[in-house]
């Protein structure tokens, strides 16, 4: 009786201590800034999530080597809301309520960054969202690294339609928020730009599809009409592959009715094998295969921090390190990690992107950005067979739907709005949302 | 005659080849499709290879040093390199010195038909049907020549026939209306994608009533071969899909159907046999086309053996109580998926198809049955008819059969009843596991995968009836034939909603599926 006493006492004392030693380095960490990481670890989207954890860590890292900022060590405080959309929310509230984080990087479903965006308005904490995504929202607290349909859909669409004379159009999509946005807003620019409505086909599937029989049967009867035929897929990650494959099953090859996509990167192509994709097209912001000076020592960076020198580079690895840099240079010039401060500055700031550009953070918190068309290579890389002349301003509100077409987002004084109706000069508000 | 033409032509346009190739080298995609229409208008028989190795993704540039433009062929050491023109062996480099020239679709255009004119009069007829099939696709003036030349010689049937259409569907873009006309009446009935097209776009610019009213005839005959071909395009889809689900629910017909677990782990079971596919053909690199052939035991055993693993550590204990079943069950598919993240990889990976199971068995120009789907649906037959032959005609099977039938009659009789639940269990884990390298074939192999077919299988064996193996064929064909026939008028999203309500309705009517187990067992 008295030796297990004992023994419940000294693993009672041990725990406390290593409690305590648990505390004391976070009582000591006053002396840094802490950056939230807010990516999920584990579930559906671990799949691309993952990368983009480890992106922010090397950021950090990287930043820590130069000397941290304004003085002191950066910090990351790692969650993981495991792809479930409510406990984004959780996460969220804890990072910046409990941790004080002075910025956070994450989400990458529209959906997450819709359930976050109303704990970053009421904490008023920093959210930098680096993945492509539908529009028709601008935060007071996020900066979108990621594309806006204008920086995307829209200037592929341009490249089909004037380089390649497509005629006949394929919207096929996964069923949630930004395939329905994205169609929408292409529906309305090819109807204005004089497709006829039966040379459109708008197809959705639910999340993880896997038989496309049918529907690669329905795509191939449509473009069998005599008019060239393209895809434009909002399908959203792994779906794609059956999707291919089917299409390379039924011999429909990319000169024939090539498909163009916009949430297949290096990251998802490294997973599958690419035999039944090449030929077919991706439009991003930036591709791995890009050869700028920028590029290589970002990938060198990468590949030595991750220890791997098989791992691939994306274009969501890209706008992270886009908004990271904006961050640290808005920090700097605030003399101040505060939410208000640093917003006030970072417009208008500038860094080199990794395609030889320079991305600049405009007023309604999106960047600019050079659009890039590349081919699937069979090495699972991209070939860059267009791209935009300079870079596009991001476009929060798109100008081809009708309740949007009048809205800007404008964070800076005199407007300091997301939704300024330019015809009315009034502030929508949050009402509008 | 026009051979000598050609021969003459060939020698004096020898120094063009030499000169377009560099071109091949050039950055810009369209200097490069210049040099290819250049290199295939020289006829040279030296430029049929290097067009093929372009295609191929055999052509590599290197810097500083002669040839800069190399053909090469992996090796040992990296790549073997050789001089496209005179073949001359240029030694092994490494990957990274030498860069692979990148293409794009017009280039691949580009390339197919340069190949196509300059291999139309290769002497194997495989080829020059190709050959005119590829020149059909976009025709040109000098490729209708080309084609009316070769009509005039061809002896094989196969390759005339095509050749016919290829100068028909050419003579509509181009020709004049009586070739128009006379064009029309060759594609009447064509089921060719290229007829139909070409007669479609003809009907939009045509300017000769008597043509456009012919060709509008032949399109509507051509349409009404066309629908048939749909509905059987449709059957077929609709049994592959059955299938599918076929392979994923009768290994829980066995665990449920035949032992009432619900086991929620399943789909993870049928995870873990995909991923030994996979794991399979990283072990036997080289061997892609055989390599099934190992995976499907290995996948059996691995499965199986997890199976019984699980059945002797949780579920034994918990057998009667289906709540606590279900959640327990449900706990350990978030151990395996978590298990297959952090020792493999969160990401999904690659699992090669063997080229034997790529491509399509072309049973008309309008309608391709592809081979993995062929394939699957033979093996799902193939796995039902052995399972049911386990069942039936083993001792294994007898002794299955008297255990879910009165365990404690079967016990008195000497069964060893623990033994037989295990072993149960995981033939069922282990069918799950085969036809987890059925689904390899299909779709994304990942940590998540086994969860899309969970609700799809339970639905198959509550609709075909629980514990009857025929049941579980007939639900899973009925579903996957229901599912596909509704899909083009419903969409995919709508289509599943309505076959799960139609299920639902069903169940209300008869609660013991379509094929009810009767007799006393039943009730046990």
């Amino acid at each position: 009786m008295r030796k297990r006493d004992l023994i419940k006492r000294l693993v009672l004392g041990s725990g406390l201590a290593l409690g305590l030693s648990a505390v004391l380095p976070a009582t000591a960490a006053d002396d840094t800034i802490k950056v939230g990481v807010l990516h999920s670890l584990s579930g559906t989207m671990a799949i691309s999530e993952t990368t983009l954890k480890d992106t922010v860590l090397m950021l950090v890292e990287e930043q820590n080597k130069k000397g941290g900022l304004l003085g002191k060590k950066l910090e990351a405080v790692v969650v993981d809301p495991a792809s479930n959309w409510p406990l984004f929310a959780e996460k969220a509230r804890e990072l910046i309520a409990k941790d004080k984080v002075a910025a956070v990087f994450g989400c990458w479903t529209s959906v997450s960054r819709k359930s976050v965006l109303p704990v970053f308005e009421e904490l008023n904490g920093l959210l930098f969202y680096p993945v492509q995504y539908e529009g028709e929202e601008s935060s007071k607290n996020v900066f979108y690294t990621g594309a806006a349909p204008n920086q995307q859909a829209i200037p592929a669409v341009d490249y089909l339609m004037n380089d390649l004379g497509v005629k006949r159009w394929v919207l096929a999509g996964t069923d949630y928020v930004y395939p329905r946005t994205t169609n929408k807003i292409l529906e309305a620019y090819l109807k204005q730009k004089g497709v006829a409505a039966e040379d459109i086909m708008i197809n959705y599937t639910p999340f993880g599809h896997s038989d496309w029989q049918s529907i690669v049967a329905d795509i191939k009867k449509f473009g069998g009409a005599g008019k060239k035929t393209a895809v434009v897929s909002t399908i959203n990650g792994d779906a794609n592959v059956p999707f291919y494959k089917e299409l390379g099953n039924q011999g429909v090859s990319a000169e024939d009715i090539p498909v163009v996509a916009f949430s297949v990167g290096e990251e998802e192509l490294s997973g599958i094998d690419t035999k039944p994709l090449v030929g077919h097209l991706a439009a991003w912001n930036y591709f791995m295969s890009v050869d700028t000076p920028e590029n290589a020592a970002f990938i060198k960076q990468w590949h030595a921090f991750i220890k791997d020198p098989k791992r691939v580079t994306n274009d969501p690895m890209e706008a992270h390190k886009i908004g990271f840099d904006l961050w640290v240079k808005a920090v700097e010039k605030a003399g101040s990690t505060a939410t208000d401060k640093v917003v006030k500055a970072i417009v208008g700031l500038e860094t080199p992107n990794l395609t030889g550009g320079i991305a600049k953070m405009l007023p309604n918190h999106h960047i600019t950005k050079p659009v890039l068309i590349g081919e699937i290579q069979d090495d699972g890389q991209f070939a860059v067979v267009w791209q935009t002349e300079g870079t596009v301003p991001g476009d929060a509100w798109s100008d081809f739907l009708p309740g949007s077409k009048d809205l800007e987002g404008d964070w800076t004084a005199p407007i300091n709005c997301g939704n300024y109706n330019t015809k009315t000069k009034t502030c929508l508000g949050s009402a509008a949302k | 005659m026009i051979l000598a033409g050609m021969t003459w032509w060939g020698t004096a346009a020898a120094g063009a080849l030499e000169e377009a190739l560099p071109g091949l080298a050039d950055r810009a995609f369209p200097a490069k499709q210049q040099a290819v229409q250049a290199l295939a208008a020289t006829g040279d028989s030296r430029a049929l290879p290097i067009l093929e190795a372009l295609l191929a993704g055999d052509l590599y540039t290197r810097e500083a040093a002669d040839p800069p433009l190399v053909l090469a062929r992996p090796s040992a050491a990296g790549l073997r390199l050789s001089d496209p023109l005179t073949g001359v062996d240029l030694g092994e480099v490494e990957r990274a010195t030498v860069k692979k020239i990148p293409l794009n679709n017009a280039l691949r255009t580009a390339l197919r038909g340069g190949i196509a004119a300059l291999t139309l009069s290769s002497p194997d007829p495989a080829v020059r049907s190709r050959a005119a099939k590829d020149l059909m696709r976009d025709p040109s003036p000098e490729s209708v020549t080309a084609l009316r030349a070769r009509l005039e010689q061809e002896q094989d049937a196969a390759v005339r026939t095509t050749l016919v259409l290829a100068v028909a569907v050419a003579d509509l873009r181009v020709g004049t209306p009586e070739a128009r006309l006379a064009a029309v009446a060759t594609l009447e009935g064509s089921l060719y994608p290229e007829a139909r097209n070409g007669l479609t776009t003809l009907i939009a610019n045509e300017t000769d009533a008597d043509v456009k009213a012919a060709a509008e005839r032949a399109l509507t005959a051509i349409d009404a071969r066309l629908t048939w071909n749909a509905r059987a395009e449709t059957l077929f889809f609709g049994l592959s899909l059955g299938s599918v689900l076929v392979l994923a629910a009768i290994g829980l017909a066995i665990t449920f159907g035949v032992m009432g677990v619900i086991n929620m782990a399943h789909g993870e079971l049928m995870m873990l046999g995909a991923y030994t596919t996979y794991l399979v053909q990283q072990a036997l690199p080289g061997w892609v086309d055989y390599s099934l052939f190992v995976a499907i035991p290995a996948a059996f055993i691995v499965s199986g053996l997890f199976g019984i693993a699980i059945e002797r550590t949780v579920i034994r204990f918990l057998y009667g109580r289906p709540l606590e079943t279900l959640l327990a069950t449900f706990g350990i598919s978030l151990i395996l998926q978590q298990l297959v993240r952090t020792t493999i990889s969160a990401q999904n990976v690659a699992v090669e198809n063997p080229s034997w199971m790529s491509g399509s068995l072309q049973i008309n120009p309008a309608l391709a049955l592809t081979y993995n789907r062929l394939y699957i649906l033979a093996f799902a037959l193939l796995v039902f008819v052995a399972l049911l032959l386990i069942l039936k005609r083993t001792a294994l099977g007898l002794q299955v059969r008297a255990v879910s039938q009165n365990r404690a009659m079967a016990r008195a009789m000497g069964v060893r009843s623990a033994r037989v639940d295990a072993l149960t269990f995981g033939l069922g884990a282990g069918i799950a596991g085969v036809a987890g390298v059925a689904l390899s074939q299909l779709t994304n192999v990942g940590p998540n995968m086994g969860q899309a077919y969970i609700i799809d299988s339970f639905m198959v064996v509550v609709f075909g009836g629980v514990g009857n193996l025929w049941g579980t064929l007939i639900g899973g064909m009925t579903l996957g034939v229901a599912n596909k026939f509704m899909e083009p008028w419903a969409g995919a999203v709508l289509a599943k909603i309505l076959v799960l309500v139609f299920i639902i309705l069903f169940i209300q009517k008869r609660p013991r599926g379509l094929f009810p187990q009767r007799g006393r067992a039943a009730d046990g």
